[in-house]
């Protein structure tokens, strides 16, 4: 005679008193907090292949990542682009962006760029032509460039970090900004580090081999 | 962006050898004159010798080249049958599966099987036509964006641009699909590429140089892992779907007997461990046993192995393993701290880290002077208490309707324990996972990830054409005859088989032996018992109120049918299906009224299992 599944109810079980928070992270229920966000800057060093882009975006937005921004280029060989991803995540967030990212198979590889990174930003925005002397000394101070200026519009051209053409931005405000197109950062590392090992690599081995330029 | 390059290839890369059969064969082999004998080129080079598919307009040209070839073509009825065949060729053979279909619906029809392969990380490789590449964007006849649409479902898929470089391409895919964490990869083929010329036989498939899935684990880590080890008190071993992708099993039994360590697995990694060992605690999670659920709640250290600690598993994460360091061992770093935090990760191949861990835990041993497997006899005793306390089991009177857990029972009785069992989705899948003993790798078939219904059958004919394909190639290098009568059952949901029954046709035509045992509830069973559970009883859609007669609906395929109502009819109508040399279906009449337990309620905490629906 079978019995049907036996033992004691759930509430009869013991319990272990232990907890993870969302992010399956072992907790100490006195320091409980969910895991603060931050900014970072990745950058991503990918095979200049079609489709590539799509995969990368594909990628984000399936997984719901807060993406900032996204910018993408060539790089010293023809074969890579480097694409620059701003993203505001919580660590385990941050770390999951890296490695799907790295995951890709036209991805070479990827490295989150320190707080010291060498970022830019470029901004394009046209303002009422009401007051022109105002409009220029305004873009002197942010050493941005003119455009063009027109009778009724003056198009200008700020690059600096993201603050600076936040900043400029602002200060276009009181004339009117009709309309603007900013890039989104692009950034390598500071100094003599490499933003990836790929082109380190690649750099030494032109150093040392330098029949192989175009490979 | 600029133009798509040939994969690039290192030139100091040995070249891997060819077997030898190959090698006389590719001498005699006329050289390739178009893009689609460059396809088929390219498989065999990789090896391949079946595929499942269907014919259609923009592929026609692939199968044209096909009809030269010496490879065994099956015929499916439905593209998802060809996915599903191909991904189960896949899993019991450990080699990608190759389906093939058209552009447009043909290829939208792979889809679900190309999504299910993905989630499981089967390793799989689908070809499909497309429309001529000038006409690409148009919306042509029978044209769809196959690359676009199937990005989140594959590993890598390629966009073939040039009949010179096409054969190149399907060998990496293939090469992809097997490499690291295996998964589907799939290339679209224009007409106009694959019509093309080209003289270019296609290389030794190779992984691209940009993806290097690690090897061995740091050491520093492996030491770390195994000090964490030696130190618990209550440690678990998780076993994953990795361990058998990763043909790991030897090595994970080698370990968890010399150290004593009692093993969890999750549902893809069924067979991983045998279930009639001692130290088997089986699958844990929604529907895992009440002792594997203890044992992850009240470990303290947790050794997990090729898991990507899906939600069915782990149930609420806040309650999941809340008192254990988790050491992770995977080679996809994507999976580490995904969704359970890694305390101790472990980067590499799934048997080469256990191997790693075991010799670093030797020598941990050997400086500890208390033998760490006699440190874990009190844990393992507590673990087989929990057996006695929670044992599986169900209650079944002497007459009909028969309990489903009772057929799954006999026939695992009646069938040697080398059988592989697929299945669809639904209580009967849960069934065939609790009341099966599994004791080898690569015998559990089954949908875990997408939980794709209709999976059973399809999957069932991939597992057959598998298992004698890997009898047959024993044989040859063996030199011998190898027994290769291994059976392939079915167990089936009536809704599951209803979704992909017509390729019944194709188990007769290819008279494939395998056996569909139907535990036909007249309904969809899990639905109704979650809407008992959940929704008060109101049973929307989910009773049948008319069924076919799967017994004489299997007759006039061409196959077998049996009917099977009382506990006194089952031991002969077992014998009678499985004898039969060609594809039969049992319809088994079960109790309408069985539910599956023990449960976890959904994002509940795995250490309170409901044994009852008055416990929910
Ligand atoms: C393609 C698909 N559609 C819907 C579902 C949702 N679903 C999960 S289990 C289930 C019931 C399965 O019924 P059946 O195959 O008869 O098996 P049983 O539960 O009765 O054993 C359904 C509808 C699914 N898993 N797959």
């Amino acid at each position: 005679m079978r019995e049907g599944l036996q033992g004691p109810a759930p509430e009869e079980r013991p319990h272990p008193t232990g907890r993870r928070n969302g992010q399956g992270i072992r907790i100490d229920p006195e320091t409980e907090a969910e895991p603060d966000t931050r900014r970072t800057v990745l950058s991503a060093l990918v095979k200049n292949e079609p489709g590539v882009l799509a995969k990368i975006s594909g990628l984000v937005s399936r997984r719901q990542f807060n993406i900032e921004s996204l910018t993408v280029g060539t790089t010293t060989n023809p074969e890579t682009s480097r694409v620059t991803v701003v993203i505001e995540e919580s660590e385990p967030g941050i770390r999951q962006v890296e490695t799907q990212l790295a995951k890709l198979v036209n991805v070479i590889s990827v490295r989150e760029l320190g707080d010291d990174a060498v970022g830019r930003e470029l901004v394009v925005l046209k303002v009422h032509g009401d007051e022109p002397d105002k409009v220029h000394a305004v873009t002197e101070m942010y050493g941005g460039t003119t455009l063009h200026a027109g009778r009724d519009t003056i198009t200008i051209e700020i690059t600096g970090d993201e603050q600076t053409v936040d900043d400029a931005v602002d200060a276009y405000q009181q004339f009117g900004v009709r309309e603007l197109a900013r890039t989104g950062q692009t950034a390598l590392a500071r100094g003599g580090e490499w933003t990836t090992y790929a082109e380190e690599e690649r750099y030494e081995r032109m150093q040392t081999q330098p029949e192989t330029n175009d490979d | 962006m600029s133009e798509g390059q040939p994969p690039q290839r290192a030139a100091d890369e040995a070249e891997p050898e060819p077997a030898a059969a190959d090698r006389t064969d590719e001498e005699s082999r006329s050289p390739v004159t178009t893009g689609a004998e460059s396809v088929v080129r390219a498989l065999e080079r990789a090896g391949v010798e079946q595929l499942f598919g269907v014919q259609g307009g923009a592929i026609m040209p692939v199968y044209d080249a096909l009809y030269d070839a010496d490879l065994r073509h099956v015929t499916m009825a439905h593209e998802q049958g060809a996915a599903h065949a191909a991904d189960a060729f896949g899993i019991v053979s450990g080699e990608p599966g190759v389906c093939l279909a058209t552009s447009g619906p043909g290829a939208t029809n792979l889809v679900t099987g190309i999504a299910d392969a993905s989630m499981d990380s089967d390793p799989m490789i689908a070809l499909t036509g497309q429309v001529p590449s000038e006409m690409v964007g148009s919306d042509a006849f029978q044209e769809t964006d196959t690359t676009g649409v199937t990005a989140p479902v594959t590993k890598e898929n390629y966009f073939a641009d040039s009949a010179d470089s096409i054969g190149d391409t399907v060998g990496e895919a293939f090469a992809l699909a097997g490499a690291g964490r295996q998964g589907p990869t799939l290339v679209d083929l224009p007409k106009d590429i694959t019509t093309g010329p080209t003289e270019t036989e296609p290389d030794e498939g190779r992984t691209p140089d940009t993806y290097n899935p690690p090897e061995a684990a740091d050491e520093s880590a492996v030491e770390e892992a195994a000090g964490v080890l030696a130190r618990a008190d209550k440690p678990v071993i998780l076993a994953g779907g990795g361990v058998i992708k990763g043909e790991a099993s030897a090595e994970l039994y080698e370990f968890a007997t010399e150290y004593g360590i009692p093993v969890v697995t999750t549902m893809p990694a069924i067979g991983a461990f045998p279930e009639d060992h001692d130290l088997a605690l089986e699958m844990a999670g929604m529907h895992g046993t009440g002792y594997a659920n203890m044992a992850i709640t009240h470990c303290d250290v947790l050794f997990a192995v090729g898991t990507r600690f899906d939600d069915r598993l782990t149930g609420g994460v806040e309650t999941f393993a809340p008192e254990a360091q988790v050491i992770h061992a995977d080679i996809d770093a994507a999976e580490i701290s995904k969704n359970i935090h890694a305390d101790h990760p472990l980067l590499g191949d799934a048997g080469t880290v256990i191997e790693q861990v075991g010799e670093a835990l030797a020598e941990e041993r050997a400086a500890d002077m208390a033998a760490t497997g006699e440190r874990f006899a009190e844990w393992r005793e507590q673990c087989r208490g929990w057996k006695e306390d929670y044992p599986m089991d169900y209650v079944a009177p002497d007459d009909a309707p028969l309990k489903p857990q009772f057929v799954v029972e006999a026939v695992d009785e009646a069938t040697a324990d080398d059988t592989v069992v697929t299945t669809g989705v639904g209580q009967h899948q849960m069934w065939a996972c609790q009341y099966w003993t599994y004791t080898q790798p690569r015998t559990w078939v089954s949908s875990h990830g997408l939980g794709t219904m209709g999976y059973g059958l399809p999957a069932a004919i991939g597992a057959r054409v598998a298992a004698d394909a890997v009898a047959s190639k024993k044989q040859r290098a063996d030199g011998e005859a190898v027994d290769d009568d291994q059976s392939v059952v079915c167990f089936d949901g009536d809704g599951s088989f209803l979704m992909t029954l017509q390729e019944l046709a194709v188990a007769v035509r290819e008279n494939l032996d395998i056996t569909v045992f139907v535990l036909n509830n007249e309904g969809i069973g899990m639905v109704r018992q979650w809407q008992d559970g959940f929704f008060e009883g109101r049973r929307m859609a989910s009773e049948y109120p008319w069924m076919p007669d799967f017994a004489t609906l299997a007759e006039a395929f061409g196959a077998r049918g049996f009917r099977m109502e009382g506990y006194d009819e089952v031991e002969e109508t077992i014998e009678e299906a499985l004898a039969y040399d060609g594809p039969s279906i049992v319809d088994a009449q079960i109790d309408p009224d069985e539910n599956v337990y023990p449960m976890v309620p959904s994002g509940g905490a795995n250490g309170q299992f409901v044994l009852a629906e008055e416990q929910l």
